[in-house]
């Protein structure tokens, strides 16, 4: 009974101690920020390198996403004789909520859980030590780049995502179940508001994207300096990021969309 | 102030240095002196902390109490961007090489230039080209690190650490795991940096034969005391029991072979009683 004590306070304890080192971490990223707006080209191969990573299975979940949402809302749509509002219902469904949630978990899987080992193993090998006594902050160097790069990347994938999506709806709506052409782009079009919904779920997409950038290099900087560690890390970033996304993403939905 | 920071025969200066990770002490007071122009060598068996030590030298630990002086400067007491000033003028060598392994060699050894200067890419060249021609690895540089033996590793690792033409530069266990010929030529070129570049190196290492031959002082360290010191031949000759059975390579003796460890018996009785 002591012992399960001892272990659930040592546990909590470790817990406060990791969120008191991730907060001074996201501090120090941010102080660095200054110098990154000095060297835009580092932001930008790391952009590279992100977009490179995530493009492929976000094209292709996206397409497959809009897909089985045509059929699905069709299925429902058609009983009240509403399938002109097709269009609208994948497009509001894509933008609000399921390209930014669907993308932030994809991305951290994909280009998250990359981070962490990237900057894990730089750590397991001297890598980061090498640099820092080379008078070069890897906070600035290393960390500071990824995540402004991070942050960057997940809206533009977030926005690909829901636009293939809306065009795998098309597809499947339109070209296979026979929805009229012009009702499915004029009634999309009418229906979904720039600042209720593209604007809303762009802001829930940069917030996913501070959030996935900074747990993944956050545990990649914080990592146990041993193959294990790094590995173990890898994980926890999957886990943790996609967890916070999908909390997040009730607090923002009921805060953003209360009166829509 | 001026009677703390030594001489200025004396580059790196330490004094009554105590340090401990947690409750296991790795340095229990602990004096050195590191002179200009001089190859240093810290001894001592794995894990009595000399990589702790050159950590403490560079800035990355701060010990529990005592002094480290770096070319006048107080380290412990130094700001970060004081530090960093500082660091500019000391190359380290891990003991992993610690090169990048997402550049190129060429790229690893310019990595300093490009961060602390602003030269123009042809004068980075030649100066990466010379660095690397030093070492004798200047047909290697399109290399990546994964293409390099260990001993090529440490040796980029080595033209990296001076590309900034440093005051000193720090060996953490150059000649572990190498050949002979590599250890060979490693030592050669530990020895000729020092003399043609005029800087002064602190070597850490285990291997007893390769150092005595290149260095001019020794210190040999373990269980947190510095057991003895001189020149190589000086210790060799000693008639102490410690610096004998390091110097001889005997197993056991004053030094021992166990990390520190509850008693035996009582370990494996405990042991039986957790199932
Ligand atoms: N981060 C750390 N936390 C706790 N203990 C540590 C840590 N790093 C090193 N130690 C301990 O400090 C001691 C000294 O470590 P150090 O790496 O300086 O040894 P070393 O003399 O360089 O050994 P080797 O010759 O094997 O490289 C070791 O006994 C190790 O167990
Ligand atoms: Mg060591």
């Amino acid at each position: 009974m002591l012992n399960w004590l001892q272990r659930l306070g040592r546990g909590a304890l470790d817990n406060f101690a990791g969120l008191g080192r991730a907060s001074l971490f996201l501090g120090h990223t941010l102080s660095g920020l200054p110098s990154v707006l000095a060297h835009p080209r580092r932001v930008i191969a790391q952009l590279h390198s992100i977009g490179v990573l995530s493009l492929v299975i976000i094209l292709v979940a996206g397409l497959a996403v809009g897909m089985v949402l045509g059929l699905q809302m069709y299925n429902t749509l058609v009983d009240f004789g509403a399938e002109a509002s097709l269009g609208p219902a994948i497009a509001l469904t894509l933008v609000r909520e399921l390209g930014p949630v669907v993308a932030a978990l994809l991305f951290a899987g994909r280009a998250g859980s990359a981070l962490t080992a990237e900057i894990g193993l730089m750590k397991a090998s001297e890598q980061l030590s090498g640099m820092e006594m080379m008078a070069v902050d890897p906070m600035l160097r290393i960390v500071a780049p990824r995540f402004i790069a991070g942050v960057l990347a997940l809206p533009l994938l977030s926005a690909i995502f829901s636009a293939v999506g809306v065009l795998g709806g098309y597809f499947v709506g339109v070209g296979l179940l026979g929805v009229d052409d012009g009702a499915f782009w004029s009634q999309m079009q009418s229906r979904v508001d720039f600042y209720d919904d593209v604007l809303n779920g762009v802001i829930k997409s940069v917030v996913f994207g501070i959030i996935v950038s900074w747990v993944a290099l956050f545990q990649g900087y914080d990592t146990v300096p041993t193959t294990e560690g790094v590995s173990r890390s890898t994980t926890r970033t999957v886990v943790y990021a996609s967890l916070a996304v999908l909390g997040l993403d009730f607090i923002l939905t009921a805060l953003m969309f209360r009166d829509v | 102030m001026s009677e703390m920071t030594g001489s200025s025969e004396t580059l790196v200066q330490v004094r009554g240095l105590k340090f401990s990770y947690g409750r296991r002490v790795i340095f229990d007071g602990v004096d050195m002196d590191f002179l200009r122009g001089k190859v240093t060598t810290i001894m001592g068996p794995s894990g009595t902390g000399k990589t702790t030590m050159l950590r403490m030298i560079g800035g990355q630990l701060r010990p529990d109490s005592g002094q480290v002086h770096v070319d006048g400067q107080s380290v412990p007491e130094l700001s970060r961007r004081q530090l960093f000033e500082l660091r500019k003028k000391m190359g380290m060598m891990f003991q992993t090489g610690a090169l990048f392994t997402s550049m190129s060699v060429f790229d690893n050894v310019a990595f300093p230039v490009r961060e602390h200067t602003n030269l123009p890419e042809q004068l980075i060249r030649d100066l990466v080209l010379m660095k690397l021609e030093a070492v004798g690895l200047r047909g290697a540089h399109k290399l990546m690190p994964a293409e390099l033996s260990g001993g090529m590793a440490r040796r980029v690792a080595l033209a990296r650490a001076i590309a900034l033409d440093p005051l000193m530069i720090m060996y953490d266990e150059p000649f572990t795991g190498q050949d002979p010929i590599t250890v060979g030529v490693i030592m050669q070129l530990i020895r000729k940096i020092n003399d043609t570049l005029g800087l002064t190196s602190i070597i850490v290492s285990h291997d007893v034969a390769e150092v005595s031959a290149i260095s001019d002082y020794i210190y040999l360290i373990s269980n947190g005391k510095v057991i003895g010191h001189g020149a190589p031949s000086q210790l060799a000759a000693s008639g102490s029991g410690w610096v004998t059975q390091f110097m001889h390579g005997q197993p056991d003796g004053p030094v021992p072979f166990h990390y520190p460890a509850p008693d035996y018996a009582t370990d494996l009785l405990d042991g039986a009683g957790h199932e």
